[in-house]
């Protein structure tokens, strides 16, 4: 057995036994710790796989930020003392219920493996056409160019959902209401080293997003970071996202998005078909909002699961 | 095995040593600070033998900086992320001589 071969199945196996254990364990704390090493994991088999988009996606956001938005949900929970924090162990299914449940995972499986099975052997799927036709994307990834120009409409439409996201949490919590900042703390000097690099690597990550794996989901994730980790230092993420100017930073992305692809009929294109020449700045321009829209919808998210709650004493 | 490999080896062991016993003390000692301590091994010393090793293999100078830089985040983020469980540890007044 190589060791590359080797080395996937300890990864394999590694992955099915912290999902099993993130589902069963009956301590939330130890479920959310398990969930967040399983996205660590995953994100390094998709790098395995060749897919380091997915892979950058997975880690920032499967992985460090579900993670945090999760801790914070489960600190709210033990405060309130409205949930238990351990489950109960009465809570078992009874006999019929795991037949039932037996049968039908045993169902999915099966489906699941027919449909594998029933794939064609070898597909290049769309790939030769992306190829062919990536010298009128305006970049030279395939990844950044089936998703910011021959499926612009369904990037969109993601970039739509963090929007509505936020605006559905608002709807329980005021975003901007202002937060007590956090006591100085060594949480600081991290901040403080962190977030400029955090910054920079986005940036990069932006840019680099049109030659090469990277873009605006990634680099808006390295922002929500930065924000999340301000947000736990006694510096505070708030000011940015304060009344009108932080509402117009979440819908920033959104709108510079619909209103390019609007604005590109002009030139005798469909909606969001950009002209040739401008395609490159046009994609920049749309990826940069976005990046720092799901940056602060991110920290937004953050924000609002922990506002009302008391300073924690330290 | 190349010279480069031979360089390599002994750090490479040395940081495996350390992973190895860091994962041993975090799974085998009884209080949250001891294993603490033994956390804090396997991240900085086994982590960074480990990147040391690897220096001589690296394919170019970016590669081996980029390795550097990664052990230099790794070293401020434990050590910020320990003194925190440590103090969240004290807090739940499990500091000394309690189990898992």
């Amino acid at each position: 057995m190589s060791a590359q071969l080797a080395l996937d199945l300890a990864l394999a196996a590694g992955l099915l036994w912290l999902a099993w254990r993130a589902v069963t364990t009956r301590d939330l704390l130890k479920s959310v710790i398990l969930f967040t090493v399983f996205g660590l994991l995953l994100a390094i088999a998709w790098a395995r796989l060749g897919a380091p988009d997915l892979a950058l996606a997975e880690a920032a956001i499967g992985a460090g930020l579900t993670g945090a938005l999760l801790l914070v949900a489960l600190d709210r929970l033990r405060r309130a003392g409205a949930a238990p924090v351990v489950l109960p162990g009465d809570r078992e299914p009874g006999p019929a219920a795991r037949g039932l449940l037996a049968l039908a995972v045993a169902a999915l499986a099966v489906a699941v493996s027919w449909s594998a099975a029933s794939l064609p052997e070898a597909s290049a799927g769309l790939r030769d056409l992306v190829a062919g036709r990536i010298h009128e994307s305006g970049v030279s990834h395939p990844v950044t160019a089936v998703l910011l120009n021959f499926r612009g409409y369904d990037t969109l439409l993601e970039v739509g959902v963090v929007v509505l996201a936020v605006l559905a949490v608002r709807a329980f919590v005021p975003l901007g209401a202002a937060q007590a900042p956090a006591p100085e703390g060594p949480v600081d000097g991290l901040a403080r080293l962190l977030v400029p690099l955090l910054v920079v690597v986005a940036g990069y990550l932006l840019w680099r997003g049109a030659t090469a794996p990277g873009g605006a989901f990634q680099a808006g994730a390295l922002l929500g970071a930065a924000g999340v980790l301000l947000a736990l230092s006694s510096l505070g993420s708030g000011a940015l996202l304060e009344g009108l100017r932080g509402r117009l930073l979440l819908v920033l992305g959104f709108g510079v998005f619909l209103a390019v692809g609007a604005a590109v009929m002009g030139f005798g294109g469909a909606y969001l078909e950009y002209p040739r020449d401008a395609a490159k700045a046009l994609i920049l321009l749309i990826e940069a909002t976005a990046a720092l829209s799901i940056g602060a919808a991110l920290v937004a998210l953050f924000r609002a699961n922990r506002s009302g709650l008391p300073r924690e004493p330290r | 095995m190349t010279l480069a490999g031979w360089i390599a080896l002994p750090f490479l062991l040395a940081g495996l040593f350390f992973l190895v016993a860091g994962t041993a003390g975090l799974l085998r000692f009884p209080d949250p600070h001891s294993r603490l301590h033994a956390l804090t091994k396997a991240d900085n010393l086994g982590l960074g033998l480990v990147a040391l090793g690897l220096l001589p293999l690296a394919g170019t100078l970016a590669e081996g900086l980029q390795m550097m830089l990664a052990w230099l985040l790794v070293l401020i983020a434990s050590a910020v992320a320990s003194r925190l469980m440590a103090r969240a540890s004290e807090a739940e007044g499990e500091g000394e001589g309690s189990g898992p």
